[in-house]
């Protein structure tokens, strides 16, 4: 049994009659980090929300763990210990802090119960302070911390972070970034989509490129780095 | 008005109110959460009562056919979920009216083959059946009260498992988003099932608990219906809070309606409506 958590293979998806994807492969095993990279429209989210579910493919397939989740409804998928913080973050502003916290509580696949509502209080000490205010009155970095937080009370082995700082102020995109090598460092594998090409490509050790549905490059963060000529090709606006 | 007949008039108002507040709270949990217009949910209310009728009939007695009749109803909710409402969540809203008014006409036209269409009485339990004598020519019945506490009771529950638990939380969540509460690992699904099951026990309780002082008649989910609309729409659709304020303001405002001006009777209610809408167009209380 190899150390794969999360495969797509030749993944089509249309919305309507545009075809978004276009025979996408990607694969991250257990304790990676993967930087997904590339303009707007190019793709990310979309193969995020069909390899979770919740855009449906026309054509290829989706393993998890090594089996076949391409028909599985989304929560099933993410049953298999995966934690997704979408783009807008999709806090529940009707809930308290706590209760969006509690809601998310489960073990993770393998029973274990690491991060409890406890530890997710110590590491985002903010969301203490506002722990019986309503989602509706925090702030963006709050939010986010917020998400990351709720994400994390699933106990998942995979950590999906779209946009992760999008529209932060530039100190609390800091704070998040801190947060987020502080996850890494424990082992969980993640996958990240943020515009700080800088800031990922230092926190992921792989880098994805997609260019209009397509992986244009797959391969070590170093090489992005070290490759002006890439991000300018691909990255540039 | 004296002090008597003023007593007997609020504690009317409350028992109508707060039996409203059954079939309401239910129409706006499946209307707020799953985006679904049941136009059937007062049907739920007619076979409610209609059930008290028959499993009274067979038991000899309303508690009897209470306790039966509620696990019959949740039962036959998670199946209508299953077989038809789970197939409108993604269609718009005039299929769901479509299908919802279809179900109206083969509700009636069932209850009218197994039951027939005439008017039965259903007798009132003999522990309740008493009255309490409030002047020397007025008393109030013993078993209104009971339909209040009954319902007073629920609410407090319904409050306490949306408020409280975490199923409560996840209904609510869903409210707002459910494709995050999905990503979350939650089975949504599931969730909406109960939720409908419950609304179909809550108002099928509703009319089983009426059924000794309203009798039970053929149509006599269409009116509940009307009303429970006029209420999610003053309470704001989806919050059950708006629905039990909403309930007791429609309540009060039918009862007193009544007596003070009966040549409007018919209106008041609506009339409260408009005022509100006026007042705060999402209603009293919004989504959430």
């Amino acid at each position: 049994m190899s150390n794969m958590l999360l495969e797509a293979k030749e993944l089509h998806t249309y919305y309507g009659a545009s075809h978004i994807l276009h025979g996408i492969d990607f694969h991250i095993r257990q304790g990676e980090g993967i930087a997904l990279m590339g303009r707007n429209g190019m793709g990310k989210t979309t193969l995020i929300k069909s390899m979770l579910g919740i855009v449906r493919p026309r054509h290829g397939r989706i393993l998890v763990r090594g089996d076949d989740f391409t028909r599985a409804p989304t929560y099933r998928t993410v049953q298999r210990g995966i934690a997704y913080v979408p783009e807008g973050r999709g806090i529940f502003p009707n809930l308290s802090v706590r209760e969006n916290l509690q809601m998310a509580a489960r073990a993770g696949v393998d029973g274990q119960r690491e991060w409890t509502f406890d530890r997710v209080m110590a590491t985002f000490p903010r969301l203490g302070e506002r722990i019986n205010n309503g989602g509706w009155q925090l702030s963006g970095g709050e939010q986010q911390m917020l998400t990351i937080g709720r994400a994390l009370m699933t106990n998942p082995d995979l950590l999906i972070l779209d946009e992760a700082t999008e529209g932060l102020a530039p100190l609390i995109a800091l704070e998040i970034w801190r947060i987020v090598k502080e996850i890494r460092k424990t082992g969980i594998a993640t996958m990240i989509v943020d515009k700080n090409h800088s800031a990922v490509t230092s926190i992921c050790d792989r880098a994805m490129i997609l260019v209009k549905g397509e992986v244009v490059f797959d391969g070590s963060s170093e090489q992005v780095r070290e490759d002006p000529g890439l991000i300018q090709k691909h990255l540039g606006v | 008005m004296d002090f008597a007949s003023f007593l007997i008039q609020t504690l009317n108002s409350l028992q109508y109110g707060l039996l409203l507040f059954l079939v309401a709270s239910g129409l706006t949990l499946v209307f707020g959460i799953m985006g679904i217009i049941n136009l059937a949910h007062g049907s739920f209310y007619m076979i409610g009562a209609y059930l008290a009728f028959v499993l009274a009939s067979l038991t000899g007695n309303l508690f009897a056919a209470i306790a039966l009749g509620i696990p019959l109803a949740l039962l036959f909710g998670a199946f209508l979920e299953w077989a038809l409402f789970s197939h409108l969540y993604k269609r718009d809203h005039l299929e769901q009216v479509l299908l919802t008014y279809g179900l109206i006409l083969i509700f009636e036209e069932v209850r009218s083959l197994l039951v027939g269409d005439e008017v039965h009485g259903v007798d009132i339990p003999a522990v309740f059946s008493a009255s309490i004598q409030l002047s020397e020519v007025l008393s109030y019945p013993v078993y209104r009260l009971v339909i209040s506490a009954v319902c007073i009771v629920l609410a407090v529950a319904l409050y306490f498992v949306i408020q409280r638990t975490r199923l409560g939380m996840m209904i609510r969540a869903g409210n707002h988003d459910r494709v995050m509460v999905e990503a979350l690992g939650i089975n949504i699904n599931m969730i909406y099932r109960v939720v409908f099951a419950l609304g179909v026990a809550l108002a099928a309780l509703a009319g089983m608990l009426a059924a000794p002082i309203s009798s039970v008649f053929p149509n006599m989910g269409s009116h509940v219906l009307i009303i429970s609309f006029v209420i999610v729409v003053i309470g704001g659709i989806g919050s059950v809070w708006g629905a039990l304020v909403a309930a007791l303001v429609i309540g009060f405002a039918d009862t007193f309606g009544k007596v003070l001006v009966p040549e409007l009777s018919g209106m008041v209610v609506y009339l409260v409506m408009a005022a509100v809408l006026l007042w705060r167009p999402e209603g009293i209380f919004k989504k959430g």
